[in-house]
């Protein structure tokens, strides 16, 4: 069953269609690839189905819900959310405070529950402190708890990224280019944490140009260039698939 | 310039009450706008407009026989709504637009006041006065003035208080070196807390009929003690975290599910509901209201403060809100030194807070309490 069904996607940027009736489909549970040469429209794709950036026509599914009119915000909070492709933090914020920040349905976000509910505050800001402890923890960033978010290095801030959106309690996470950067060693630690939260029943949908990455995490790829399909299927067809190799590689 | 800090003469120590009445008023202004720049990211140019406004709607409705505190708490409320008007025009487009539309809407707001009759057919630019004062009427017995005396020292009580934990918890961290700046400051702004106690308590306790001066300065102090322990309290809330994630990168905040939009009209509206309230002591401590004395320098002092003194910090703001009204008192009696008309001397004063806001940029950017470590960092 598709969790995220994209069918029909229009974008154009003055003369240049960046994504062309593009259709898209992450089933639940898996991980799915999204690759294509640069400019392909890949990171469009997904500022389209984030809707954070309208798209001009298409319909967009997720979770049976319609969502292409929704506000971003109203989408992350149904259970998809976005990384970006190069790693945004919130520098002056701890990076517990990037992570609290992410806790989904706060009471203290409220600022008249401030006053009204102070107890109830005290006590969910407990629990989405342990929890994001917990995800500190497992990406290895304890230590860096109480440090500005801003004094992190360019790996530590994308496994601060994806911490940050596992801390919204997630359906599905939009990667966009989590191995961009990132040592050898922190990629791999990247993938095992892929493979476990996915595990866990969270599906994800990559964009990557490492292929190694994407062969061994996704279930299936899809291909795009020019804005438009080129291929589908699972990594291996796609790796034999002579129309994406000349789309990578030239005639 | 010393009697200020030392002398007990009559004429002095009602000045002083009087710097102490303007540090509060502007204070509680730089606390709204601390919040929108501070802690939001949002460009308000236009403080002169929200002050205006506050301070006319109180105005107006207090001769309109509507009971003081609620002409008060209605001004703050009208000035909240002309933050929702200019945050539903501009907070969609780039964040530009909003310091524009908002220094343009100021200067609307104060030619409306200026060109309508808005009270008793008198033309605007006549401005109002006559209007009912805080505390006016009010006489003290023993009892009362020994009950705002008690209230005023639990407020600074409590500022000095926070002075020596902030000492205590710098010094334990800082180098050698900055060690003696800090026990210096920290000596320094203690002293001068304890002569700004003095000070109000004694102009307390003489509380004379009808001086309304006394009566604002009691008001003021309460009010802006009152606005301080709400934001803080705010900022440190969720509610606060997200203000201050919009501030750092909007995009990861909508990409985490909060509405941005709302969150930016929320932080205009409570900053110029308390900048507006700042309007209504403003236009009582002068016990007229002139469509002039809301033009847009007024807006500009309170950045200046909120600059000078960390923006981003409450405590920050206040200690900027002291140090802009300890420099007008201390460059007031220039004119005594320099062989300078007036109209040069009052140009000279503002020269010199500009060189003065440049060095700060230079050593200081962060301002006198700003955190430096949040300068250096990286997007």
């Amino acid at each position: 069953m598709a969790l995220l069904s994209a069918s029909g996607l229009v974008k154009t940027f003055g003369g240049v269609t960046a994504v062309d009736s593009a259709d898209l489909e992450v089933a639940m549970g898996s991980i799915t690839g999204l690759i294509g040469p640069n400019g392909a429209g890949k990171t469009t794709l997904f500022n389209l189905l984030s809707n954070f950036i309208p798209s001009d026509r298409g319909q967009v599914m997720f979770n049976g819900q319609s969502i292409e009119r929704l506000q971003p915000h109203e989408i992350a909070r149904l259970g998809m959310v976005r990384t970006f492709q190069v790693a945004r933090t919130l520098s002056r914020l701890s990076v517990l405070e990037n992570l609290l920040l992410a806790t989904q349905q706060q009471t203290g976000e409220k600022f008249w529950q401030v006053w009204l509910q102070p107890g109830k505050i005290a006590a969910e800001e407990q629990q989405s402190r342990d929890r994001a402890m917990e995800i500190l923890e497992s990406i290895g960033l304890a230590h860096k708890a109480h440090d500005y978010a801003g004094g992190l290095s360019g790996g530590q801030r994308k496994l601060l990224e994806i911490g940050r959106a596992l801390m919204t309690r997630p359906k599905l996470i939009l990667l966009d280019e989590p191995a961009a950067g990132v040592n050898p060693t922190l990629i791999n630690q990247i993938c095992e944490y892929i493979t476990y939260w996915n595990q866990q029943g969270l599906s994800f949908l990559i964009i990557e140009h490492n292929m190694d990455v994407i062969m061994s995490l996704c279930d299936r790829v899809w291909v795009l260039a020019e804005g438009k399909n080129l291929a589908v299927g699972t990594p291996q067809e796609i790796q034999t698939n002579a129309q994406v190799l000349e789309a990578y590689l030239g005639n | 310039m010393l009697n200020y800090l030392f002398s007990f003469d009559p004429g002095i120590l009602n000045y002083v009450a009087f710097l102490l009445t303007s540090m509060a008023i502007y204070g509680l202004m730089g606390l709204g706008l601390n919040l929108q720049w501070g802690f939001t990211g949002l460009i308000n140019f236009g403080i002169a407009g929200f002050v205006a406004v506050g301070a006319y709607v109180t105005v107006i409705l207090s001769l309109t026989q509507v009971p003081i505190v609620l002409a008060m708490l209605a001004g703050g409320f009208v000035a909240a709504l002309f933050g929702l008007l200019m945050g539903f025009a501009t907070l969609r487009l780039r964040e530009d637009y909003l310091a524009i539309v908002t220094i343009g809407a100021s200067e609307l707001v104060r030619l409306i006041f200026n060109n309508e009759e808005l009270y008793d057919g008198r033309p605007g630019s006549m401005g109002i006065n006559g209007f009912p004062l805080p505390l006016e009427s009010f006489r003290p017995t023993t009892f009362t003035r020994v009950g705002m005396v008690a209230i005023v020292t639990v407020i600074f009580g409590l500022a000095l208080w926070k002075l020596w934990q902030w000492a205590n918890r710098r010094l334990k961290s800082a180098a050698q070196k900055q060690k003696v700046a800090i026990t210096a400051v920290a000596v320094l702004a203690g002293l001068l807390g304890l002569r700004a106690y003095v000070v109000t308590a004694i102009s307390l306790s003489n509380f004379r009929a009808n001086q309304a001066g006394n009566g604002l300065l009691f008001v003021a102090l309460i009010v802006t003690a009152i606005a301080f322990w709400v934001v803080e309290r705010l900022i440190r809330s969720p509610w606060g975290r997200v203000l201050k994630a919009i501030r750092e990168d909007e995009e990861i905040a909508k990409a985490l599910g909060k509405n941005v939009f709302a969150y930016k009209l929320q932080s205009l509206m409570i900053g110029g509901f308390l900048t507006g309230i700042g309007g209504a002591l403003y236009a009582w401590q002068q016990s007229n209201v002139y469509p002039d004395n809301f033009r847009s320098n007024l807006t500009f002092n309170v950045w200046i403060l909120m600059v000078l003194g960390g923006a981003g910090t409450n405590p920050g703001v206040l200690l900027g809100a002291v140090i802009f009204w300890v420099y007008t008192a201390l460059t007031r009696d220039l004119n005594q030194i320099l062989p300078l008309p007036t109209v040069q001397i009052d140009a000279f004063r503002m020269v010199f807070i500009g060189l003065l806001l440049i060095a700060l940029m230079v050593w200081r950017p962060q301002g006198i309490l700003g955190n430096r470590d949040e300068l250096t960092l990286g997007k």
